[in-house]
C-alpha cells in the first residue's frame, strides 16, 4: 500500500485560535481512516483544508505523492477527491439522477442535456461500487440514507476516488449506520478511500482500518484499529494531563437556586430529545455536565432558558415556578445565558458592542427600561464590561464582528455576569478562544461562584468539567447517566459513561443534598 | 474620520454617477439628447409649482417607506403596503363621510381609522406568519388581490354617492365635510418665498410624514421595541436567547407597518375630499424601492423619496417639452435602485474590512506586542 494523502505540518490561524496546528495526517490507498476528535479539535478545519475550501497557511499537502495546492474545491475533485457533507445539498424538486448530475451534466450537441449517457454513467459507478438507488426517483420522497447515499454517488459521479465524508452518521438512525457501514465496505472494495470525520467511537472502531485523533489542533495519534479500544481513544481524545481550571475551596450552599424535576423535552416528531431529568443547582455550586455533543444538553439548557418548549415537568429558580414563563421573564428573574455558539445566539455581529451588551437585559437597569432604552447608562455599563473582564476593544462603537473570539466571548460573558444573576447557564463558555481568554474566563466563572452564582455548565473539555465542576452529571441520549464527584475522576471515567462504555444505576436517586 | 465619511458617502455617489451614464446611453440610444432633457428636467424642477408638485408626491412616498421599512428592519417583507392603504384610504374616506364633527375631532378620527384599518389589513399577514408560518411575502401579495380587486371593488360600487346611478362606479364614496379634510399648508410657503405656487396647494400631509420620520427614528434610537425590532432584523435567534418574543414581535412589526401604510392615503383625500373612482395607484410598491435606496434609514429615506418624486413629476415634464419620452423616468428609477444595491453591497464589504483593519491597528497600538528585544 502506498500513501494516498499526505499532509505535513498543516497549520491554520482564526483571528485569536489556532486552528490546526502543525497536523499531520496519511492516509493509506483504499482504507476506511476515521479523523477522531472534540468539537473544536480541528477536524473539520482539516477535512476543509484538505478538499479545498480553505488554505492552509502553513504546511504541504501531496496525494498519490505529487505535491498539490487547491485553491477551490474544483482543484480538489479534479484531483480526485471529494467530500460529502453533514448537511446534504439536493434539490428536493428534481430527480436523483438530475441531482447527481446537477452540475456536470453531459451535454450534446446544441446544448441538450444528454441523460441517457449520464444514466449509463450513473449505472456503471452505481455497478462499480455496489450502490443502487433509483434514477427516476424524486429526491423529496427518499428517507435521510438515501439522500446521503445519493450524495455519495454524487461524488463517485465526478470521479472521485477519495472520499471525505463529514460526521455521516449524526444524522441517521442506527439501522441507517448499519446501512451507510455496508455501503462504505462496498465502496472500498471497489478500491475507493474513504476518510471520515466522527466522534462515536463505537461507530469508528466498527468501521475504521485507521484512526487519527485530533485534540486542540494538534495531531495526537495515527492508530491502526486492531486491539484499540474505546477507552484507548476516549483518552486520547480529551487528554489525560491535570486538569488545568481549579475552583479551589468548596462554596456550596444549602440554598437551591435552581431545580429541575422530571424535566422532558420532545422535538418536532414528538421524540424524547431529554427525557425525565432532575437536577439541583444550589448557591455557589458549579454542575457541570458532561456528554458527546447532541445527547440532549443543548435542550436541556433551552428547557431552562425558555426557548425549548416543555412537555412535561417543572423548574423552579429560587423557589419559583418558572416552568410556563416567557424567556424575557425568566431573564428578569435572573438568568444569565452563555450561548454555545456566540455567532448563532449571542452577538449581533453588526452592532456595536453596546448595544450587543444590552442584549437580553434591554429591559433592565441601566440598558433600559419597559418602554425605553437608556443610552447613557448601556454604553457606561459597556465601559464597565470592558474594563472589568478586559475586552480588547479600541472603543465600545465598533461592531462585534471586529473583535476577535475571545473578546466576543469576554463581553458575553461580562454582560452575563454584570447582570447580577442567580442562575448562570454556560455553554461551551470557552470554546474557540486562546488560551489567555480562556483562562480568564474561568476566573470569572470562578469568581462569580465565588460570590454565591450558582452555574449549569456544559463542556465537551472534559478537564475544564473536573476542574471547574462541584459535581459531574453525564448525559447520554437525552438521559443522566451518571452523577460524579470530580475529586475521583478522570476524563478516562467520563469518556467511558460518555460512549456508553460504562454505566451507573439509577443516577437520579444519587441527589446528594437534596432539599425538597 | 475623514476616511470613514468618504466611504460611507462613496455608494450614494457611485450608484447615481452609475445612473446618470446608464441613463444617458439609454437616451442616446433612443434618438434623444441627454443633456436637453436632464435640462427640462432640472429646469422645471426649479420653479416653485414643481417643487410644490414634488413635495405633493414625496408626502406620500415618504410614508410608504417608513411602513415598508419597519418591516424590512426586522427583514420582514410587507410587499401589501399597496392593498393596505387602499383599504384603509377607501374605508377612512366612507367613515368620513358619515360623520359629522368639529375639526379637531374630525381630522384626528379619520385617521386613526385609516392606521387602524391598515395595521389590522397587515397584521392578518403577521397573524397568519405565527400560527400557520405563511410566508408574509405571498400572503401580503394575495392580501393585496383580495383588498384591491375584491373587497375594495365590491365597496366601491356599494358606497357610490348616487345609489341611483347603480351602474356606474365613476362617482367615488360621499364627499367628507369641510371638517374633515386636512388643510393645506401654502401658508408656510409664503414664509419663505413671494413666488406663487400657480393655484398649486401644498399638502398638509407633509407635517404629518415629518412627524412620522421622527417617530420612526425615535422609535428605534430610543425605544425598546425599535431596540427589539433592530434585534430581531440582526439576528432573530440571539434576539430570542435575549428575551425577545418573536411571534409578538413579528404581528407588532406588521401592525405597525400597516399603521403607517394607513396614513398613505390621507394626501390623497385631503384633496378629493372622497375615495375617487380611480385612486393614485403603486404608491405601495413605489414606497419599497424608495426605502431600499434609502437603507430604510428615516433621513436617507427622505432624499430617496424626493428623488423618486422628482423623477415622477419629471415624466410628465419629459412628455410636454417631449425632450425624451416619458419612459425614461422608470428606466432611471430602476437603473437608481440597482445601482445602489451594488453600491451598497460593495461598499459595505469595504467598510467591514475597514473595520476590522481599524481595531487591529488600534489596539495594536495601545498593547505591547509581547515581543522585546
Amino acid at each position: 500500500m502506498s500513501a494516498v494523502i499526505e499532509l505535513t505540518g498543516i497549520t491554520k490561524r482564526f483571528p485569536g485560535v489556532v486552528a490546526n496546528d502543525e497536523v499531520n495526517l496519511t492516509v493509506e490507498r483504499g482504507e476506511i481512516h476515521a479523523i477522531c476528535g472534540e468539537n473544536g479539535a480541528g477536524k473539520s478545519t482539516l477535512m476543509k483544508i484538505l478538499y479545498g475550501m480553505q488554505q492552509a497557511d502553513e504546511g504541504t499537502m501531496k496525494v498519490d505523492g505529487e505535491v498539490v495546492t487547491f485553491n477551490s474545491p474544483n482543484d480538489a475533485i479534479d484531483a480526485g477527491i471529494g467530500m460529502v457533507h453533514q448537511h446534504f445539498m439536493l434539490a428536493d424538486q428534481l430527480t436523483v439522477l438530475e441531482n447527481v448530475v446537477l452540475g456536470a451534466e453531459p451535454v450534446r450537441v446544441g446544448g441538450a442535456i444528454d441523460f441517457k449517457e449520464a444514466k449509463a454513467h450513473l449505472a456503471e459507478v452505481g455497478a462499480d461500487y455496489g450502490l443502487t438507488i433509483d434514477p427516476d426517483d424524486m429526491v423529496e420522497t427518499l428517507e435521510v440514507g438515501e439522500r446521503q447515499r445519493v450524495e455519495i454517488i454524487k461524488v463517485l459521479y465526478r470521479g472521485a476516488q477519495i472520499l471525505i465524508l463529514d460526521e455521516p452518521t449524526a444524522v441517521l438512525v442506527p439501522q441507517e449506520v448499519e446501512a451507510l457501514f455496508d455501503n462504505m465496505r462496498e465502496l472500498k472494495a471497489g478500491g475507493a478511500t474513504i476518510l471520515f470525520i466522527d466522534h462515536k467511537l463505537d461507530e469508528v472502531l466498527e468501521i475504521s482500518d485507521s484512526i487519527t485523533i485530533l485534540r486542540q489542533g494538534k495531531t495526537v495519534a495515527t492508530l491502526k484499529n486492531d486491539g484499540v479500544t474505546a477507552h484507548d481513544l476516549a483518552e486520547l481524545m480529551v487528554g489525560s494531563e491535570l486538569p488545568s481550571p481549579e475552583t479551589g475551596e468548596s462554596t456550596v450552599t444549602d440554598h437551591v437556586a435552581l431545580s429541575v424535576r422530571d424535566v422532558t423535552v420532545v422535538d418536532d416528531d414528538g421524540r424524547s430529545v431529554i427525557e425525565n431529568i432532575n437536577l439541583t443547582i444550589h448557591k455557589g455550586e458549579i454542575l457541570g455536565i458532561a456528554g458527546v455533543e447532541g445527547n440532549g444538553q443543548a435542550e436541556l439548557v433551552d428547557a431552562i432558558i425558555g426557548t425549548a418548549a416543555i412537555s412535561h415537568g417543572i423548574v423552579e429558580l429560587l423557589g419559583t415556578d418558572i416552568t410556563s414563563m416567557s424567556v424575557r421573564k425568566r431573564r428578569e428573574s435572573g438568568i444569565a445565558y452563555v450561548p454555545e455558539d456566540r455567532h448563532h445566539e449571542g452577538l449581533m455581529l453588526q452592532a456595536p458592542l453596546w448595544e450587543n451588551a444590552a442584549l437580553g437585559h434591554q429591559t433592565q437597569k441601566p440598558y433600559g427600561s419597559k418602554w425605553f432604552m437608556n443610552r447613557d447608562g448601556a454604553r457606561a455599563q459597556t465601559e464597565l464590561i470592558r474594563e472589568q473582564f478586559d475586552v480588547r476593544t479600541p472603543n465600545i462603537d465598533v461592531a462585534a464582528h471586529a473583535l476577535s473570539g475571545g473578546n466576543q466571548q469576554k463581553l458575553i460573558i461580562g454582560r452575563e455576569l454584570t447582570s447580577d444573576p442567580s442562575l448562570l447557564l454556560a455553554a461551551h463558555p470557552t470554546r474557540g478562544i486562546d488560551v489567555g481568554a480562556q483562562a480568564a474566563v474561568w476566573e470569572q466563572i470562578r469568581d462569580a461562584r465565588a460570590a454565591g452564582l450558582a452555574t449549569l455548565l456544559i463542556s465537551a473539555d472534559l478537564d475544564e468539567l473536573i476542574g471547574l465542576s462541584d459535581t459531574i452529571v453525564v448525559m447520554l441520549r437525552g438521559r443522566m447517566v451518571a452523577r460524579l464527584a470530580p475529586s475521583d475522576v478522570t476524563p478516562r471515567d467520563l469518556g467511558a459513561y460518555m460512549t456508553g462504555a460504562a454505566s451507573q444505576d439509577e443516577p437520579n436517586h444519587d441527589q446528594r443534598r437534596v432539599v425538597q | 474620520m475623514m476616511r470613514r465619511l468618504l466611504l460611507a458617502s462613496a455608494a450614494p455617489v457611485g450608484a447615481f454617477a452609475l445612473t446618470l451614464v446608464i441613463s444617458s446611453i439609454t437616451l442616446w440610444a433612443f434618438g434623444s439628447n441627454p443633456f436637453s432633457a436632464y435640462g427640462d428636467m432640472l429646469s422645471h424642477a426649479a420653479k416653485l409649482e414643481t417643487q410644490v408638485d414634488i413635495l405633493n408626491r414625496a408626502t406620500p412616498l415618504y410614508l410608504s417607506a417608513v411602513a415598508a421599512a419597519i418591516g424590512f428592519r426586522m427583514n420582514l417583507f410587507n410587499i401589501g403596503v399597496e392593498g393596505q392603504y387602499l383599504f384603509a384610504f377607501l374605508i377612512a374616506a366612507q367613515v368620513g363621510s358619515m360623520l359629522a364633527l368639529p375639526q379637531l375631532l374630525h381630522i384626528p378620527l379619520i385617521m386613526i381609522t385609516a392606521m387602524a384599518v391598515g395595521g389590522a389589513y397587515a397584521g392578518i399577514a403577521g397573524i397568519l406568519k405565527v400560527t400557520r408560518g405563511v410566508n408574509e411575502v405571498i400572503s401580503t401579495i394575495m392580501l393585496n388581490a383580495i383588498a384591491i380587486s375584491g373587497v375594495i371593488a365590491w365597496l366601491q360600487q356599494r358606497w357610490q354617492a348616487d345609489q341611483a346611478q347603480f351602474t356606474s362606479t365613476t362617482l367615488g364614496t360621499n364627499p367628507i365635510d369641510e371638517s374633515g379634510l386636512f388643510p393645506h399648508i401654502n401658508g408656510l410657503l409664503e414664509i419663505f418665498t413671494r413666488d406663487i405656487a400657480q393655484g398649486k396647494e401644498l399638502t398638509g400631509l407633509l407635517l404629518v410624514a415629518i412627524a412620522v420620520g421622527l417617530g420612526y427614528h425615535f422609535l428605534l434610537t430610543r425605544m425598546r421595541f425599535g431596540f427589539d425590532l433592530r434585534a430581531s432584523g440582526l439576528n432573530p435567534f440571539a434576539a430570542r436567547a435575549g428575551g425577545i418574543p418573536p411571534k409578538r414581535m413579528v404581528v407588532a412589526a406588521m401592525f405597525l407597518s400597516g399603521a403607517i401604510a394607513g396614513l398613505i392615503g390621507m394626501v390623497e383625500l385631503a384633496d378629493t375630499a372622497k375615495f375617487p373612482p380611480d385612486p393614485i395607484k403603486g404608491l405601495g410598491f413605489a414606497g419599497i424601492a424608495v426605502a431600499l435606496l434609502g437603507r430604510n434609514n428615516p433621513f436617507a429615506m427622505v432624499l430617496s423619496a424626493l428623488l423618486f418624486a422628482f423623477l415622477d413629476i419629471s415624466a410628465g415634464i419629459l412628455q410636454n417639452t417631449e425632450a425624451a419620452t416619458k419612459e425614461i423616468v422608470n428606466i432611471m428609477q430602476g437603473i437608481v435602485l440597482l445601482a445602489a444595491v451594488i453600491a451598497y453591497g460593495v461598499s459595505k464589504r469595504v467598510q467591514e474590512r475597514e473595520e476590522a483593519r481599524f481595531t487591529a491597528e488600534a489596539l495594536a497600538e495601545t498593547e505591547p506586542s509581547g515581543v522585546t528585544s
